[in-house]
């Protein structure tokens, strides 16, 4: 078990030395999310659709977005040179795969939003104010589980032709009931009511959260059992 | 563990006959849907595509649960009539969720004035639209059968799982902004002639789910086989 | 950690029996053998599309057979993941990250083995390809030849005990191909247990100890390296031209 967590953050490391190196993926998901906020600025009438109204949709129709773009990035890496031999050749148990690029697409993910919540907050004239430890912790529950998703079904992506156009076909319904859960309380958290008010949606992210982890780890070493 | 054309070439007749029956069956059920059971006092004549409408939903629902199913048992046993089996299910769960999505709307416009309701069915049918639409697309860009025969199964499975979180989303989504609709879509309430009616119409739709599926399957086998004489 | 098996000569180091793959409905391995024992050299040789790229994998533990075995030292690879750690595959592709430097891609490397004194390992190992000078640089900087010698270096730096060649001599000039050959003089002998794949069977005619044909999925010629390399050679082409 601990050698598997070794080797997931071997992999993991490697990962983010390689994506310092080149930047290409992070800096095209950052601008990408600046992007979209702006233009979800413009496209609404001001006189008839207030920022704050839509302020939670755009937020997360941004995260999950810019997520999206992040995934391919970790099994393309891995085409080059066919560099994934190397990896399923050696003794790393194939759940150590799975956790070492899961823990690689949160930490971009991660990232990603670190930016982009800022953004928001300038661009949308959002208070986060005391609000803030609950959307941090609606962020963390709402992104564990879809990024699972996102690992899984870029590693068969990438094995296609057209893997930017099949991620998101895979993908996005299942970062549907993430959103809904999200949005309901990010909305609520923004209008000023408490946490403990929304424990029934953060069960529910909770729960998403455990069953796809679970299942994605469970799932993943089919995909190189050739 | 391909059978021979011959041993496929009955799996379709066996389907086709099974489509025939079901097909009567269908043709009961508009007979009885015209003749036997009462005109909805407030939703009017429309209200009998409900009759097609749900029973084909619960087939899509049916087409969509035995795909993940087989494709678990496919990675479990890697028998490759398995993967046949899921995809067969899956187009024709397409067909049905197309049949539902239609009729839907068709029914919708002229009792709502809307052509599309969020009711929980009509989204969870058009969610499982989506995902077959993924798994159809998924398999069409991968060549090599066994690597598309593992990865359906894991986006079988996957979908499989996530249909209860979207019904439960869409719910609470749902229960939270109820929608402006005095009648209920989703379950009319219903007269002893409506529920019998529609429970032989559940039962016609599966064993049309079947008849089309054998079929399906059966063609998949013979093209298998079929391939397999040339190979060798 | 499990100390690796011994090599008695009742245990092969690598061994195949009844190996079948399918493709869909083609078969495109009919249930072959292969035993490979310390210090031998076992040439695959055939026709393109012929499987042997396919078996090699099987025999790397990359792909599962449809039926039949693979053992490595009387294991399998599925009871026994930790003896992965036997094998080593030099392929025409690198298995390198190109972004990275030739040391950070060996320690990276030396890690998923689980070495200890990884990044000494990996200098050391650099320096025996007489790459010190440029371990430095990101791999994308280096000439063709270098990322081959990296890439020799990775192949050998947890020293397997078996070695997979998969058509190594694709593409390389004259200097490159030597180096691939003094490798598997050098590993022959050190004892280890290897196998290569390759269409150009003159390369490595003088060390192979056995040399099979591969046609359509079966052996088309499984023998030991005969002495009269002419007469092998109108057989080999009889065989292919069928």
């Amino acid at each position: 078990m601990t050698e598997t967590l070794r080797l997931a953050l071997e992999l993991a490391a490697k990962d983010l030395r390689v994506e310092l190196r080149s930047r290409t993926a992070l800096v095209s998901a950052v601008v990408f999310a600046a992007l979209v906020l702006v233009i979800f600025n413009f496209a609404r009438d001001p006189a008839s659709v207030s920022a704050r109204t839509l302020a939670p949709s755009v937020l997360w129709v941004t995260f999950t977005f810019a997520a999206m773009l992040t995934f391919n990035r970790a099994f393309a890496l891995e085409k080059e040179n066919q560099a994934i031999d190397g990896l399923l050749l050696s003794p790393m148990p194939r759940g150590a795969l799975f956790l070492g690029k899961y823990f690689a697409n949160l930490g971009f993910v991660a990232t990603v939003q670190a930016v982009t919540l800022p953004l928001f907050v300038l661009f949308f004239n959002v208070g986060l104010g005391r609000a803030l430890p609950g959307i941090l912790l609606v962020i963390v529950l709402a992104t564990a589980g879809f990024v699972a998703v996102g690992t899984v079904f870029s590693a068969m992506a990438v094995r296609t032709r057209f893997a930017d156009l099949m991620l998101p076909i895979l993908l996005l319904p299942f970062l549907v009931p993430p959103i809904i859960g999200a949005v309901q309380v990010t909305t609520r958290l923004l209008a000023g009511r408490p946490l403990s008010e929304q424990i029934s949606w953060l069960r529910f992210l909770g729960v998403y959260d455990i069953v796809f982890l679970t299942l994605c780890a469970m799932l993943f070493p089919a995909i190189f059992d050739e | 563990m391909i059978p021979t054309p011959e041993v496929a070439a009955g799996t379709i007749r066996r389907g086709l006959a099974i489509t025939v029956v079901a097909l009567l069956g269908v043709l009961a059920v508009y007979l009885l849907a015209q003749g036997y059971t009462p005109i909805e006092a407030r939703q009017g004549l429309a209200q009998k595509i409900f009759y097609v409408h749900a029973p084909s939903a619960w087939a899509c629902l049916l087409a969509f649960s035995l795909t993940g199913v087989t494709g678990g048992l496919y990675l479990w046993l890697r028998d490759p009539r398995l993967d046949l089996f899921g995809e067969s299910s899956a187009e024709v769960g397409l067909i049905f969720g197309v049949i539902v999505l239609t009729t839907g709307p068709i029914w919708g416009k002229p009792i709502w004035g809307t052509w599309w309701t969020w009711d929980a069915r009509l989204t969870l049918t058009l969610f499982l639209f989506f995902l077959f639409v993924g798994y159809m697309a998924l398999r069409s860009a991968i060549a090599d059968p066994s690597e598309r025969a593992r990865f359906s199964a894991v986006v079988g499975i996957m979908g499989m799982i996530l249909v209860p979180f979207v019904h439960l989303s869409v719910y609470f989504f749902r229960t939270l902004h109820p929608q402006p609709v005095l009648l209920k879509p989703s379950a009319p309430s219903m007269d002893p002639q409506m529920l019998r009616t529609l429970l032989v119409s559940i039962g016609v739709f599966t064993v049309l789910y079947f008849g089309f599926v054998t079929t399906r399957y059966g063609i998949a086998l013979l093209r298998e086989a079929r391939g397999s004489a040339d190979g060798d | 950690m499990t100390p690796p098996p011994d090599a008695t000569d009742d245990v092969p180091h690598l061994q195949a029996e009844g190996v079948e793959r399918r493709f869909g409905a083609a078969r495109v391995l009919r249930g072959i053998n292969l035993t490979a024992r310390a210090g031998e050299l076992h040439v695959i040789a055939g026709p393109n599309g012929a499987g042997k790229t396919t078996f090699l994998r099987i025999l790397a533990g990359l792909s599962r057979p449809s039926a039949g075995r693979v053992r490595v030292f009387g294991h399998s690879l599925r009871d026994r993941p930790d003896l992965r750690r036997e094998l080593g595959l030099l392929s025409h592709q690198s298995f390198l990250y190109d972004d990275l430097t030739p040391r950070e891609n060996l320690v990276f490397a030396g890690r998923l083995y689980g070495l200890a004194a990884v990044e000494q390992a990996a200098e050391a190992a650099l320096e025996a390809v007489g790459l010190s000078h440029r371990m430095h640089d990101p791999v994308r900087r280096l000439s063709r030849g270098m990322v081959q010698r990296v890439a020799i270096a990775r192949a050998l730096l947890h020293r397997p005990r078996i070695m997979l060649f998969d058509e190594p001599f694709t593409g390389l000039d004259a200097p490159s191909a030597l180096r691939v050959l003094e490798v598997l003089r050098t590993q022959l002998a050190a004892g280890a247990a290897l196998v290569l794949v390759t269409h150009n069977l003159a390369e490595v005619w003088s060390i192979a100890t056995r040399i099979s044909v591969l046609v359509r999925g079966t052996w088309a010629i499984d023998e030991e390296r005969p002495a009269d390399r002419e007469a092998f050679m109108d057989r080999l082409h009889g065989a292919l031209g069928d």
